[in-house]
């Protein structure tokens, strides 16, 4: 069979990627030298909430602060042990068991920044799935009381799917209503709590900053659908991490304008992710964080993983647009767009926050199997691999259903077990068998560039 | 044309030589420590069964765990591959196909014309493949070559309950401190490994006829246990062993002739 050999460059801004996950560690760990606040929470939580307590609040999301400390495989192994040590039970969420291993040895995983875990001065989640109920309590627990207020988000689905077809559901008044009323609690809680005055108009430019980063990241997602494709899955893991630390942030909708217009160029003159491509698939859920080696294996046979729901609707905000296409969220054209008062800009907030894709498979699974196969169809996808991620009861949820639901509309699927923070799951020489015996079935064979 | 295939299993390599869909020879050897001195010796002997010079083989396909240090192969067929092949020219009304070697078992759905539907292969655990029950025998103090035919004597069923081959070694032992006779102790153990490898089957979708292949598909207790869970008869060959390595050669084959 003949390669052809796209053109492929590096992204020009990996380093400031880098650089910006890295800021954004430090300013949490220096946050009190500089006289500033720490807060912890999920990434899905609402984080544009606690922005209205200054300029100088700084969080660490908890989800992926543990891939970062799976990604660090000697440390996670320690932590795990730590919590096991304690007395948590080896099937608990694996990210969950890393962040409290991480507080049991007091340490961080980015010692050039503190050497010690920096307690946060309160913390801000929302109840996602039955772990993250659980998660912060303990953590408060650990860490000897630290205040925590956690909002119910459980409002019902905002997609209602038939077969193939799905379709938004907008959210009901009271449910709206519902949401906003305990952010309107957590904000006087957080001013009580700091003894700071709440800044309307810092929520207003977080939320503004919210939904710039969310509409953008999903418009970087659509450019995926481009033959070959700008990214591969390995980088787009490097590049949502941003959403996933301060989607409510300047510096994260800023960063995505620029990630945009980059992979567009790379789009518009035919740059590769990977210069062999010849067959497209997409993974599910988290990978396992210590193995990501996982997809540079697949760039031997010409196979790129342009993403997964998972890169594209945890972050990404999408909706079904006038021509029946799924493409990314409107964003306001500009702040002042949003209404000025606090209840009105909080219930803009929550409509547009609270309908993400990656959320909907909690209320059943045919509503993933519907989104997946829509980008299967219209990101041109010869196949699907997914991860029976052991780490995470909450996302793996419904996903055997998923396989059926996908190989019914005609997709070849492979599965692997595996867990995104616990090595010792994770058999790497299987793995890389079966993605062989995976690769076969899509009639490639190794290539040589 | 000739070709040959050489299935470089967990245990040992299987080398096929093939002309125009024929089987010509075939040797076995222990794998050992260096799989491609015993793919060599394999090659050298079955060659020698068949009585054909290397010279005249147009192409080697290799398959199995490993496959990649065979040297003296042209190319490489996964197994899963291979077996699906090997059905589509031993028994094409064949739909899914059970394969079960020393340290993988596998179910493969197949479309009769040599391609893979669906597949699945046991996890990071030996409890669905052979090892399982070269463990077994070692615990019952019974040669692996017995342990089926021992278990056709069985009276009753006993369930085991084990996921992993070092615990299920124990859940034996337990067996045997309550005096439970030995035919039923083997009995529960091919119905273990039966339980495995049906859970797994039934994942990737069962449809008939169904064959068994690799080398467990010699142990006649194991063959009725599956039997018995999958609730049909099954199409079993006579070398069952050699089924990779002769999907193997015929991959070679057809690759062969472009």
């Amino acid at each position: 069979m003949t390669t052809t050999t796209h053109r492929t460059e590096s992204l020009q801004l990996w380093n400031k990627a880098k650089e910006l996950r890295l800021r954004y560690y430090e300013n949490y760990a220096r946050a009190h030298e500089r006289g500033g606040i720490r807060w912890a929470g999920g990434a899905w939580t609402l984080d544009a909430i606690p922005r209205g307590l200054g300029d100088d609040v700084w969080s660490i999301t908890s989800e992926p602060y543990a891939a970062s400390i799976a990604f660090d495989r000697p440390f996670s192994l320690r932590c795990l042990e730590a919590t096991e040590k304690a007395g948590y039970a080896r099937d608990l969420c694996s990210y969950m068991r890393n962040y409290w291993g991480g507080i049991l040895l007091d340490e961080y995983a980015f010692p050039a920044f503190s050497k010690t875990w920096p307690t946060p001065d309160f913390i801000f989640q929302d109840h996602i799935c039955c772990s993250h109920a659980k998660w912060y309590q303990v953590v408060s627990d650990l860490e000897g009381g630290v205040p925590y207020y956690c909002v119910d988000v459980a409002t019902g689905p905002a997609i209602e799917a038939d077969g193939e077809e799905f379709r938004y559901v907008p959210m009901a008044p009271h449910a709206v209503e519902y949401v906003v009323a305990q952010c309107l609690e957590a904000i006087d809680w957080m001013e009580k709590l700091t003894g700071r005055p709440y800044q309307d108009e810092l929520l207003r430019r977080a939320i503004f900053n919210h939904m710039r980063s969310t509409s953008t990241w999903a418009r970087i997602c659509e450019l995926q659908k481009a033959r070959p494709a700008p990214l591969d899955e390995k980088t787009m893991y490097s590049l949502y991490v941003h959403g996933t630390l301060g989607k409510a942030s300047q510096w994260c909708a800023d960063f995505y304008d620029e990630l945009y217009a980059e992979v567009k160029d790379r789009v518009d003159r035919g740059i590769a992710a990977v210069p062999t491509e010849r067959v497209r698939v997409m993974s599910d859920t988290q990978p396992p964080w210590g193995f990501l080696k996982v997809f540079r294996y697949l760039e031997q046979y010409g196979c790129v993983s342009i993403g997964s729901l998972y890169t594209f609707g945890l972050i990404g905000q999408w909706e079904i647009k006038e021509d029946g296409t799924w493409g990314p969220r409107t964003c306001p054209v500009s702040i002042d767009a949003l209404p000025a008062d606090r209840e009105g800009m909080l219930a803009e907030y929550i409509r547009f926050e609270i309908n993400k894709p990656e959320w909907q498979h909690f209320y059943h699974p045919k509503l993933k199997s519907a989104l997946m196969i829509r980008i299967a169809r219209d990101w041109g996808l010869d196949g699907i691999m997914l991860h029976y991620n052991r780490g995470c009861e909450g996302l793996s949820l419904g996903i055997a259903e998923n396989r059926l639901a996908l190989q019914k509309a005609g997709y070849r699927v492979m599965t692997f077990e595996g867990n995104m923070g616990d090595e010792r799951e994770f058999d790497e020489a299987r793995t890389m068998a079966r993605i062989d015996a995976f690769m076969e079935t899509l009639d490639l064979k190794k290539q040589r560039v | 044309m000739i070709t040959a295939g050489v299935d470089c299993g967990a245990k040992n390599v299987k080398v096929v030589v093939l002309e125009d869909g024929e089987v010509r020879g075939k040797a076995l050897v222990l794998a050992g420590m260096d799989t491609g001195a015993a793919a060599a010796e394999a090659l050298r002997r079955a060659l020698q069964a068949a009585r054909i010079g290397r010279d005249r083989v147009a192409r080697i396909v290799a398959t199995g765990a490993g496959r990649e240090e065979s040297r003296l192969s042209d190319a490489a067929v996964t197994e899963v591959g291979a077996d699906a092949r090997a059905m589509a020219h031993l028994a094409p009304a064949v739909r899914t196909v059970i394969d079960v070697g020393a340290e993988e078992g596998r179910a493969i759905r197949v479309d009769g014309a040599g391609r893979v539907v669906d597949f699945a292969i046991n996890e990071k655990c030996a409890a669905g493949a052979g090892a399982f029950t070269e463990a077994m025998a070692r615990a019952l103090e019974v040669p692996i070559e017995e342990l089926g035919e021992l278990s056709m004597k069985s009276t009753q069923a006993i369930p085991m309950n084990a996921q992993c081959a070092v615990f299920a070694e124990s859940e034996v032992v337990g067996l045997v401190h309550k005096k439970t006779p030995k035919p039923d102790m083997a009995r529960a153990i091919h119905d273990a490994i039966a339980d495995r490898i049906t859970s797994m089957a039934r994942r990737v979708g069962i449809e008939e006829r169904i064959a068994l292949v690799g080398g467990v598909a010699r142990n006649v207790g194991f063959v009725r246990s599956l039997r018995e869970d999958l609730q049909t008869d099954l199409v079993l060959f006579p070398d069952p062993e050699f089924v990779g390595a002769i999907g193997a050669a015929l991959v070679a084959a057809d690759t062969a002739a472009g």
